[in-house]
C-alpha cells in the first residue's frame, strides 16, 4: 500500500495523510452501520422490529438521519463546567481509540504503521481512552458525569491486566508483538490458529482477552460507567450534539478495534481459513472485517443477553476469576513450550 | 475452592445458555405491527368516533340526555304543518328540522349511552379512531346538514307560524271572553308563545354554526 501510494504521488506528507486517513473511511461507515446494526439486533432479539420507516429496507438510513440530526443540535456547555476540558474530552476520547487503528493489520497489504512493538502500542495508546472519559466526567460538574468516569476508570485500569496477561499468551507462542508478523504465523488454515493451538490454554486466554475487552470498551455486562438506570448516561450525560456523536462514534471504534485485536492474534487476523484458497490483499481485508465484525456482533449479542454487573462483582470477576486464570494460561502455555 | 470452580462453571454456562435463548429470538418473527401501514382489526363493539346519519335524525335529544358529559349541542325547529320533512329509514315521521347537531368529541368519554336511546338508530360508533387535531375546535363535530340560510329561512318560518298562532290564539280568546261576560278574569297575556319549541326563542342573530 505504501508503495502503491509512494508511485503515485513520492511525498511523506501525502503518503502518510492518506496512510492516517484510511481506517477513518472503514470507522465513519462501519460506525453508521454497526449502529444500525445493534438497534436491529436488539429489537429482533426482543421480537421488536426496530427502527423500519428511513430509507425504506429495514430502516438502513436510520443512523444517516440520526448523525444529520445530531450535527444540527445545538452543543450546550453546562455553565458550571470546565469549558477547555469539556471541548477536549471527546476528541481526546476518540483519538485513544482511533489511533489504536495505526498498528492494526488490515490485510497483508495495508497496515497504518508495521511497528514491531504493535500489540504493545494498541494495548499502551487505548489506555488514552480512560484519560478522555475522566476529563470528560470531571470537567461536566456533574455527579453522574463524575461517578461514570471514576467507575470507568477503575473498570479500565483493573481490567487491562486480565486483557494484557491472556494477550501474553500469543505473544509467547509467536515470540513477536508486531501483528503483521503475528499474522504470518498463523498461516496455513484454521487449524494453525493461535486459539486452536497449545489447547486449552491459548482458547482460555482468548475468552480471557474477549470479557476483559468487553469491559475495557464499557459494554454491557460491563457498562457501569454509563449504567443508564443509575447514572443517566455516565460521563456523556451533559455532551450534546456532534460532541456526543464523536463519544458515541469513539465506543463503536473501540468496539471494533478490540474486536479486530482478538481476531488478529488468535483468529488469524486477515488469513483465509481455507489455506490458500481467498487468499490476497484484498481477500484479506474482508476476512479481517468479517471476523472483526463478528466479534462485535457478539459483544451485541451479548449486550442484550446479560444484565449489568454490580461494582463489586465486576472486581470479583476481574481479580479473583480472569487475572489467575490468565495466569494459569501463561504458566501452562509457558510449560509446555518448555516441555 | 470446590464452589469457587462451580461457580465460574455456572456463569460461563448460564451466559451460554441466555446466549442461546437471544439467538433464537432473534429469528422469531417481531409481534411488532408497522402501525400505520398495518392496522388490527378491532373488536366487533369497539367504541370510537361517533357518527351521526343526520337523514335519520328525529332530533328527539335522546342522545343529550343520556350523554354524562354534555357534548352535544343540538338545536330544533318545530316543521310548519305544511312543510313535508320525510320519514326515517325506520319508518319514523321527521316533524323537527334539527340546523344544530354539534358534538365536542374532545369531551366525548366513548361510553356508548348515546347510542341505545336513539329510537331511529341514528347515532352510533365507528370504527374511526385516528382523530387527532391540532387546534381543539376542530373536535367540534358539526353534524347538521342544513346550510345557515337554511337554517335561518327555518327559523324565520316557524317564529313567523308561532306569531301566527299566538295571534290567533289571542284573537280566538278575545272572542270567547266577549261572549261570556261574566266569565272569570283571564289576563290576556299579550306576547305569549306559552309553550315554545326549544328552538324557537334563539334569536336569528346568533351566528349559526358552519
Amino acid at each position: 500500500m505504501e508503495q502503491l501510494l509512494r508511485s503515485l504521488i513520492d511525498s511523506d506528507i501525502f503518503v502518510y495523510t492518506v496512510m492516517a486517513a484510511l481506517p477513518l473511511l472503514w470507522i465513519l461507515p462501519y460506525a453508521l452501520f454497526a449502529v444500525w446494526l445493534e438497534r436491529k439486533v436488539s429489537a429482533h432479539m426482543q421480537d421488536r422490529l426496530g427502527p423500519m420507516r428511513v430509507g425504506g429496507w429495514h430502516g438502513w438510513a436510520q443512523t444517516i438521519a440520526d448523525i444529520l440530526k445530531l450535527i444540527q443540535k445545538e452543543d450546550i456547555v453546562p455553565a458550571a463546567a470546565d469549558k477547555r476540558l469539556h471541548f477536549l474530552a471527546p476528541f481526546i476520547v476518540f483519538v485513544g481509540s482511533y489511533a489504536a487503528y495505526a498498528a492494526i493489520p488490515f490485510s497483508s497489504a495495508f497496515i497504518g504503521s508495521g511497528i514491531n512493538i504493535g500489540l504493545f502500542y494498541i494495548i499502551a495508546v487505548s489506555a488514552l481512552v480512560t484519560v478522555g472519559i475522566l476529563m470528560a466526567g470531571w470537567s461536566s460538574n456533574n455527579k453522574w458525569s463524575l461517578f461514570g468516569a471514576m467507575r470507568s476508570a477503575a473498570q479500565i485500569v483493573s481490567y487491562e491486566i486480565p486483557s494484557t496477561l491472556a494477550l501474553l499468551t500469543v505473544v509467547m507462542l509467536a515470540g513477536t508483538l508486531n501483528l503483521q508478523e503475528i499474522n504470518r504465523l498463523q498461516a496455513g488454515g484454521l487449524t494453525n490458529w493461535f486459539i486452536f493451538r497449545k489447547f486449552p490454554f491459548v482458547a482460555i486466554a482468548f475468552v480471557i482477552s474477549f470479557v476483559a475487552s468487553l469491559a475495557e470498551t464499557n459494554r454491557t455486562p460491563f457498562d457501569i460507567p454509563e449504567a443508564e438506570s443509575e447514572l443517566v448516561a455516565g460521563y456523556h450525560t451533559e455532551y450534546s450534539g456532534m460532541k456526543f456523536a464523536l463519544f458515541f462514534l469513539a465506543e463503536y471504534a473501540n468496539m471494533f478495534a478490540v474486536s479486530a485485536i482478538s481476531a488478529t492474534l488468535f483468529l488469524g487476523g486477515w488469513r483465509s481459513p481455507l489455506k490458500k484458497l481467498m487468499s490476497g490483499p484484498v481477500w484479506g481485508a474482508f476476512w479481517f472485517i468479517s471476523k472483526g465484525m463478528f466479534f462485535v456482533f457478539v459483544q451485541m449479542w451479548l449486550r442484550w443477553t446479560l444484565p449489568r454487573l454490580r461494582v463489586d462483582q465486576l472486581m470479583y470477576v476481574s481479580w479473583k476469576v480472569l487475572t489467575p486464570w490468565a495466569f494459569a494460561c501463561i504458566f501452562g502455555v509457558g510449560l509446555w513450550m518448555v516441555l | 475452592m470446590l464452589k469457587y470452580f462451580t461457580d465460574i462453571f455456572r456463569s460461563v454456562w448460564s451466559v451460554l445458555i441466555g446466549m442461546k435463548v437471544t439467538f433464537r429470538h432473534l429469528f422469531t418473527p417481531a409481534v411488532t405491527i408497522q402501525y400505520p401501514d398495518v392496522k388490527l382489526k378491532l373488536p366487533e363493539r369497539a367504541r370510537n368516533r361517533l357518527y351521526v346519519n343526520m337523514d335519520d335524525c328525529i332530533g328527539c335529544f335522546q342522545c343529550d340526555m343520556a350523554c354524562p358529559v354534555d357534548c352535544f349541542k343540538i338545536e330544533t325547529v318545530k316543521g310548519l304543518p305544511t312543510e313535508d320533512l320525510g320519514m326515517t329509514s325506520t319508518g319514523q315521521k321527521k316533524r323537527l328540522w334539527v340546523p344544530v347537531f354539534d358534538i365536542d368529541i374532545a369531551k366525548c368519554c366513548y361510553c356508548g349511552l348515546c347510542v341505545y336511546p336513539c329510537p331511529t338508530e341514528c347515532i352510533k360508533m365507528t370504527d374511526v379512531y385516528e382523530f387527532s387535531e391540532t387546534n381543539r375546535h376542530h373536535l367540534i363535530y358539526n353534524y347538521a346538514t342544513m346550510t345557515p340560510a337554511e337554517a335561518a329561512e327555518v327559523r324565520r318560518r316557524a317564529a313567523e307560524h308561532e306569531k301566527e298562532q299566538a295571534a290567533k290564539k289571542a284573537a280566538a280568546a278575545t272572542a270567547v271572553k266577549k261572549t261570556p261576560p261574566g266569565s272569570p278574569p283571564v289576563p290576556p297575556a299579550p306576547g305569549s308563545s306559552a309553550p315554545p319549541a326549544p328552538g324557537a326563542p334563539t334569536p336569528p342573530t346568533e351566528p349559526p354554526r358552519a
